[in-house]
C-alpha cells in the first residue's frame, strides 16, 4: 500500500470525526505550545541576565571577604583597597573603590521609602559608571570630612519629592539623620534584578561607616571594586591583588580569606542557574505534552474498537499486519504532528504576548524562540504520536480477521 | 490448470470456548473443480461458516490438509495467507461490509491497495468492475446512497477486482428482498459463466441452493451428501 494513499485515507478518517480529532489535538497543541513558550522564557531570561552581567564591563573585578570557607577571616578594609590601588605593586590595577552596602529608610517631610544604601569613595566613579542629571559626585573633602551628603537614585527622588530635578540643596533624612542632596543619578530604567541604580542612595563611605552602617571592625568594607587597566590585564590584576592581600592579611600556608570574582565567573554561575531554570520550565511543560500523548493513545484505542469490523474487512481483502499497523500509526502521528505545528505557532504567539507584557511592565525579558526549541518540540511531539500510537495500532494489527468481521 | 481448485482433506477445527472444546468440523473432505458452482447448506451451528472461513484462508484448520489451486496452505504464515485472500479468493458477505465513508469506487479499489501489483491503473480496473456489475453510473456514490442490492453489487465488484479463482459468498442474499436476491444470484452465475470463476455459496435457503450445480449439506461438522 503506498504512502500517499495511506496519508489521504488517514486524513479522511481524522476529518470524519472533527470534534474528537480537534479535542485530541488540543492536548498536543497545549503541550507543545507550553514547551515552546517556557523554553522561550527561559532563554529570554538567560539572555537578559547575561546581557546585564556583560554590561558591568569586562575589566571589572570584585574582591570580598570569604566568610564561607574560612574561619575568622580578616575582613577586607579601606587600607586593603588603598594597597590594591598602589601602582608599584599592582601595575595592572587602574582603580580600586571600597564600598559598604546596606539598606536604610529615607524620608522627606513625611514621605518615606526604602533605599539600597551604598557608602562610596571618590574612586567609585572610576569603577562604576556614575552619571548625574544634576549636582556633582563626592569630592575628597566630602569623603574625608564625613560630609552629610547624599546622591539619590531617580526612583528614590521620585518617591520622596514626586519629581527628579531641582533637588540639589534639599535635605532628606536617612535613618533619621539629615543629609543634604548633592546630586541625582541618571535614570537607567529596566529591571536590574534588584540592583538598579534607580533605587540606590549613595553617601560618603566614611559617613556610612560612622553613622549609618556600622561594621564590626574599623574601616571594614563589604566589597572592593577593582578595575584592571584592560580586559587582558584582568588575570594579572587578580594575581597582584592576591599577593597584596595575602601579604596584608599575613597568610602563609592558609588559603585565601577573600575571594576575587570576575565577569567570567559570574557569567558561568548565571548560565548554570538560568540553565537549570530553563530545564525546569521545559520539564513542567513537557508533562503536559505527555498528558496530550496519553490522550492520543486513548482516542486511538477507542478508534480501534469502533473500527474492528473495518479492520476485519481490510484483512479479509488482503491487508497484512503491517498495513493495518502503518494505517493506525499514520493516524496517530498525523494527530501529533499537526497538533505540534499548531502548538509551535501557539507557543510563538504566547511568548510574543509575554514579551509585550514584560516590556509594558519595564521588565527586561525578551522571550527568544530558538531553532533548537522548535526542533525539540517537533521531534518530541512526533515521537509522542508514534509511541502512544504503537499500542493501539498493534492491537488493531493483531486482530483475527474472522473475530473482527463477526463484531457488529 | 490443476485438477481441483479446492482440495480439502480430513479437515477438523476445534475451538476452545473457555473450558469447553467445541468441535466445529470433524474430519471433513471436499473437492471442488474449477468453474463449479457449489452451495454449502446446513442449519446454524453445523459448521458451514467455519468451513467457508477455512476454505477462504480467513482461518486455519486444527488438522487436515488443504490445497488451494494445488498449493498447500497449512504451513503459510499470516502474511502469506493475507496474500492469498488478496488475490486468490474474493469474499461476498451477508452484511456487505463496505467502508461507509468511502465511495463505491474507493471500496472496489481497496483490495488493489494491498496488492503487490502496482502497474495497473486502479481507478480504471475498479470502474470496469463496477460496470461489470451494472453500477457504472454509481461509482461516486457512498454506501448510504445505495440500495441493498446495489451495495451487494459493489461488494461483488470488490470481490472480483483482483480476478480471483474463487468467490466465496456467505449468505449473499440474506439481507435482500427476493427481487434483488434473484438479481444478485443472476449476476454471480453470469460471472461464473463469463470468467469461469468458481463460486462457493454458503446458504440455508434451498431455493438458492437449487440454482447451483452441487450442494453439500453439513450437519455437526460432517458432510451428509
Amino acid at each position: 500500500m503506498n504512502f500517499g494513499s495511506s496519508l489521504i485515507e488517514a486524513l479522511e478518517s481524522l476529518t470524519s470525526n472533527k470534534v474528537r480529532t480537534a479535542l485530541t489535538m488540543l492536548g498536543i497543541i497545549i503541550g507543545v505550545g507550553a514547551v515552546i513558550a517556557m523554553l522561550a522564557i527561559g532563554t529570554g531570561t538567560q539572555q537578559a541576565i547575561v546581557g546585564e552581567i556583560e554590561g558591568i564591563g569586562t575589566n571589572l573585578l570584585f574582591v570580598a571577604t570569604n566568610y564561607d570557607d574560612v574561619t575568622n577571616p580578616v575582613p577586607i578594609s579601606i587600607q586593603d583597597a588603598e594597597a590594591i590601588a598602589d601602582p608599584v605593586y599592582a601595575p595592572s590595577v587602574a582603580a580600586s573603590a571600597p564600598v559598604i552596602q546596606g539598606s536604610a529608610e529615607v524620608t522627606y517631610s513625611g514621605e518615606g521609602t526604602n533605599a539600597s544604601l551604598i557608602g562610596v569613595t571618590e574612586d567609585y566613579s572610576k569603577v562604576q559608571s556614575v552619571e548625574l542629571t544634576e549636582g556633582s559626585f563626592f569630592n575628597s573633602t566630602q569623603i574625608s570630612g564625613l560630609a552629610s551628603a547624599a546622591i539619590l537614585g531617580s526612583n528614590i527622588a521620585d518617591d520622596l519629592f514626586g519629581r527628579k530635578d531641582g533637588l540639589v540643596g534639599e535635605t532628606v533624612r536617612i535613618s533619621g539623620q539629615p543629609f543634604r542632596v548633592v546630586g541625582i543619578l541618571k535614570e537607567e530604567g529596566g529591571a536590574d534584578f534588584g540592583n538598579s541604580p534607580d533605587d540606590q542612595v549613595l553617601v560618603p563611605l566614611t559617613t556610612a561607616q560612622a553613622r549609618l552602617l556600622s561594621r564590626k571592625v574599623k574601616d571594614q568594607v563589604d566589597i572592593i571594586y577593582v578595575s584592571a587597566v584592560s580586559s587582558e590585564a584582568v588575570k594579572s590584576a587578580e594575581d597582584e591583588i592576591t599577593l597584596i592581600l595575602r601579604d596584608r592579611h599575613k597568610l602563609k600556608l592558609e588559603e585565601n580569606d577573600f575571594y576575587i570574582l570576575n565577569q567570567d565567573l559570574l557569567l558561568d554561575f548565571a548560565s548554570t542557574v538560568t540553565g537549570v531554570f530553563t530545564i525546569f520550565l521545559g520539564g513542567v511543560a513537557g508533562i503536559s505534552l505527555l498528558v496530550g500523548g496519553i490522550g492520543i493513545m486513548n482516542i486511538m484505542l477507542v478508534s480501534v474498537t469502533e473500527r474492528t469490523k473495518e479492520i476485519g474487512l481490510r484483512k479479509a481483502v488482503g491487508a497484512k499486519k503491517r498495513d493495518i499497523l502503518v494505517q493506525f500509526l499514520i493516524e496517530s502521528s498525523l494527530l501529533s504532528v499537526i497538533g505540534g505545528v499548531i502548538g509551535i505557532i501557539l507557543g510563538w504567539l504566547l511568548s510574543l504576548g509575554i514579551g509585550r507584557i514584560a516590556a509594558a511592565n519595564d521588565f527586561l525579558l525578551n522571550p527568544a524562540i530558538t531553532l533548537n526549541a522548535v526542533l525539540l518540540a517537533t521531534l518530541f511531539s512526533a515521537a509522542v504520536g508514534l509511541f502512544f500510537g504503537i499500542y493501539p495500532a498493534n492491537r488493531a494489527a493483531n486482530l483475527e480477521p474472522i473475530e473482527a468481521l463477526r463484531t457488529e | 490448470m490443476t485438477e481441483w481448485v479446492v482440495d480439502a482433506r480430513d479437515i477438523t477445527k476445534v475451538y476452545q470456548m473457555g473450558e469447553v472444546e467445541v468441535h466445529a468440523l470433524r474430519g471433513l473432505s471436499v473437492r471442488i473443480a474449477p468453474g463449479e458452482i457449489l452451495s454449502i447448506m446446513g442449519p446454524s451451528g453445523s459448521g458451514k461458516s467455519t468451513l467457508m472461513n477455512i476454505l477462504g484462508c480467513l482461518d486455519r484448520p486444527t488438522s487436515g490438509d488443504y490445497y488451494l489451486n494445488g498449493e498447500s496452505v497449512a504451513n503459510l504464515n499470516d502474511d502469506q495467507l493475507a496474500e492469498i485472500r488478496n488475490r486468490g479468493v474474493g469474499f461476498v458477505f451477508q452484511s456487505f461490509n463496505l467502508l461507509p465513508r468511502a465511495t463505491a469506487l474507493a471500496n472496489v479499489e481497496l483490495p488493489m491497495r494491498y496488492s503487490a501489483l502496482n502497474g495497473r491503473n486502479k481507478k480504471e480496473v475498479a470502474t470496469q468492475a463496477l460496470e461489470a456489475v451494472g453500477l457504472g453510473d454509481r461509482i461516486h456514490h457512498r454506501p448510504n446512497e445505495l440500495s441493498g442490492g446495489q451495495m451487494q453489487r459493489v461488494a461483488i465488484a470488490r470481490a472480483l477486482v483482483n480476478d480471483p479463482a474463487i468467490i466465496m459468498a456467505d449468505e449473499p442474499t440474506g439481507n435482500l428482498d427476493t427481487t434483488s436476491g434473484d438479481e444478485i444470484m443472476g449476476l454471480l452465475k453470469n460471472l461464473n459463466k463469463e470468467r469461469g470463476t468458481t463460486l462457493i455459496i454458503v446458504t440455508h435457503d434451498p431455493e438458492i441452493a437449487e440454482l447451483t450445480n452441487r450442494v453439500i449439506s453439513i450437519r455437526d461438522g460432517r458432510i451428509e451428501e
